[in-house]
């Protein structure tokens, strides 16, 4: 089995929000002081890709793009137990839609040429917009299964459960196939030290545009088939009204109370 | 070039209804139309949909365009893509809005790459921009941390809403429409994919999409038998039971029952949430309840900035006594 994982690196999502900002200027988010990390739902990929590793005979090659990408950070997938990693690493990757990127991974896993399945998470933490697996599949003319919570692959055929809200589908689907996955899978495995060392010997292959073949035109931020207007964080007024006590158990007979002058109960 | 004008909604279909999400579509689609002085279209899809044309235009369709085959009975996402790509190339409508629903997450990006066009996914807010005319399109970003704004370059302008983002109007039976039959045409051969079963993780007791009343949980709870609390007390309330990701991820809760951003978006008379941090991408599916009430150790928890009322403290020794309380101020 050639396995593809498309993983991400994102501003970390789980920093608190305190240390979250935007540039009003460049519309742009940013984070200080917390060092990037691989998007969390690519990281649930990883890990699907790495189960089914354990059931066959597997090579999983992890691709990314971006620019200036930290190594420590994005080699984390090859510590997990990865093969290979491809870096779509160049300028003109960057400030991209999800059109853009999607053609730009289309392109790479073009060129990659041997794949039986291609894995993505279900969305990115950043954009939340959970397109690119299914744009990578409508390029490459490819079936594609969103949201999994499981993958089964057995003669030629992948058996996927996609998570819905009251349970899970089951769902047949002939390889190659794009794959998104959910958290539902279950926690990604640490890196163990051996992985780390493994990853440490594996230099990344970087692609530009020109390897790919593709017109910068169509890629990046140049690709773009939406335009961000804003970016803003949403203000809550702080005006909660606590409960005291002189014990915890007298603070929440007082919450019961307010609850029921304020007609809440 | 095609030319793209009108509003269109795509209703999805449930047990011979109209899902409220694709009445929330119609509602804000009407008021789009009108800003923008064109029709607002409904497109139903399904296996056998014919009679629901007449719900879309009460709910303020001006026309309903019409796909029923035995083939499009369940969701299938090749079988949808090919249907849509159809229907949307015949009306090209400038403006196109789907539900971000279970399909809707699946069938709308597919359907944007096939018709060349990206969709903002899980708007919270639309609207026509007075200058360019251009729809604005706002969706929550960095799990809810942020909103984006966007605009889409060509057309059809296509969004998913979140669900009770927007408000669906009053339906009114009296309203008229033209209904046009659309065929599918499709062949078992389109079709790649095939759904084995579906599975429905029965949940004891009301849904939490449902009530008016939610406990929620976080991690601090800590356990399943933690969460045993939380039900007495959901119980008494005739509400039901909710958690973040980690209680869910963790096994104490079943996973139907998350409330986030990839979770439930829930919208309850009152949201008590239990040991919950209050994350972005948890508030993101609770940011709708019409009150929330948190009780936290952390005075500093995100969840008060958010809440109505609190109580700062333990919630192993506050939710025994808060439980007791309200049992008792119910009953009298």
């Amino acid at each position: 089995m050639n396995i593809i994982v498309c993983v991400k690196q994102v501003i970390d999502p789980e920093a608190p929000p305190s240390i979250f900002n935007i540039d009003a200027e460049r519309n742009k988010a940013e984070m200080h002081g917390v060092p990037p990390v691989i998007d969390p739902y690519g990281e649930f990929a990883v890990e699907a890709a790495l189960r089914i590793k354990e059931t066959q005979d597997s090579n999983i090659t992890v691709i990314s793009l971006g620019a200036g990408l930290s190594r420590e950070v994005i080699k984390k997938p090859l510590a997990m137990g990865a093969d290979g990693l491809v870096l779509l690493e160049d300028e003109a990757y960057t400030g991209g839609d999800s059109w853009s990127t999607a053609t730009a991974l289309a392109a790479a896993i073009r060129k990659i040429g041997e794949y039986d399945l291609i894995l993505c998470g279900r969305e990115a933490s950043d954009t939340n917009a959970g397109q690119t697996g299914a744009g990578i599949a409508e390029i490459l003319g490819l079936p594609c299964v969103t949201i999994t919570r499981k993958i089964e692959i057995t003669d030629g055929k992948a058996r996927v459960e996609r998570v819905t809200s009251d349970g899970y589908d089951v769902i047949e689907v002939p390889i190659p196939a794009v794959i998104t996955v959910s958290n539902e899978i279950g926690e990604p495995r640490y890196p163990t030290i051996k992985g780390i060392m493994a990853a440490k010997k594996i230099e990344p292959v970087i692609w530009k545009p020109a390897d790919i073949n593709i017109d910068t035109s169509k890629i990046g931020e140049a690709g773009q088939h939406v335009r961000l207007r804003k970016l803003f964080q949403p203000v809550y007024e702080g005006k909660c009204e606590f409960a005291e006590g002189d014990s915890p158990e007298e603070a929440a007979e007082n919450l019961a109370q307010k609850l029921r002058e304020a007609k809440i109960l | 070039m095609a030319d793209y004008k009108g509003i269109a909604v795509y209703c999805e279909v449930k047990d011979n209804n109209i899902l409220p999400i694709s009445a929330e579509g119609l509602g804000i689609g009407r008021k789009l139309a009108d800003d923008s002085g064109q029709e607002l279209a409904a497109v139903l899809v399904g296996g056998n949909t014919g009679s629901l044309a007449q719900q879309a235009i009460a709910q303020g369709a001006d026309r309903a365009y019409v796909v029923d085959d035995p083939l499009l009975k369940d969701y299938n996402t090749d079988a949808y893509v090919n249907v849509m790509e159809k229907v949307i190339s015949r009306i090209t409508p400038q403006v196109l809005i789907m539900g971000q629903t279970d399909s809707g997450r699946d069938l709308a990006p597919r359907l944007a790459f096939r018709l060349g066009i990206t969709v903002t996914m899980d708007c919270v807010d639309l609207a026509i921009d007075p200058e360019s005319k251009r729809l604005l399109q706002t969706k929550p970003v960095y799990g809810g941390n942020a909103q984006a704004v966007f605009t889409s370059e060509s057309d059809p302008q296509m969004v998913t809403i979140r669900t009770k983002a927007m408000t669906a109007l009053e339906p009114d039976a009296s309203r008229k429409g033209e209904v046009t039959s659309i065929a599918a045409d499709l062949k078992e051969s389109d079709i790649r994919m095939k759904v084995l079963e579906r599975v429905v993780e029965e949940v004891a007791g009301l849904k939490i999409e449902d009530a008016e009343i939610v406990v929620s949980g976080g991690r601090g709870i800590g356990s399943a038998e933690g969460f045993q609390q939380l039900e007495e007390l959901a119980k008494i309330l005739k509400g039901a039971v909710g958690a973040s990701r980690p209680p869910c991820d963790n096994g104490w809760v079943p996973d139907t029952v998350q409330v986030g951003l990839t979770g439930k978006i829930i919208a309850p008379e009152l949201y008590l949430a239990i040991a919950i941090s209050g994350s972005s991408q948890h508030m993101s599916g609770c940011s709708g309840s019409k009150s929330i009430v948190a009780i936290n150790k952390d005075a500093e928890a995100n969840i008060f900035r958010q809440a109505r009322f609190g109580v700062v403290g333990d919630w192993k020794k506050v939710l025994p006594a808060f439980t007791e309380k309200v049992k008792e101020l119910l009953a009298s």
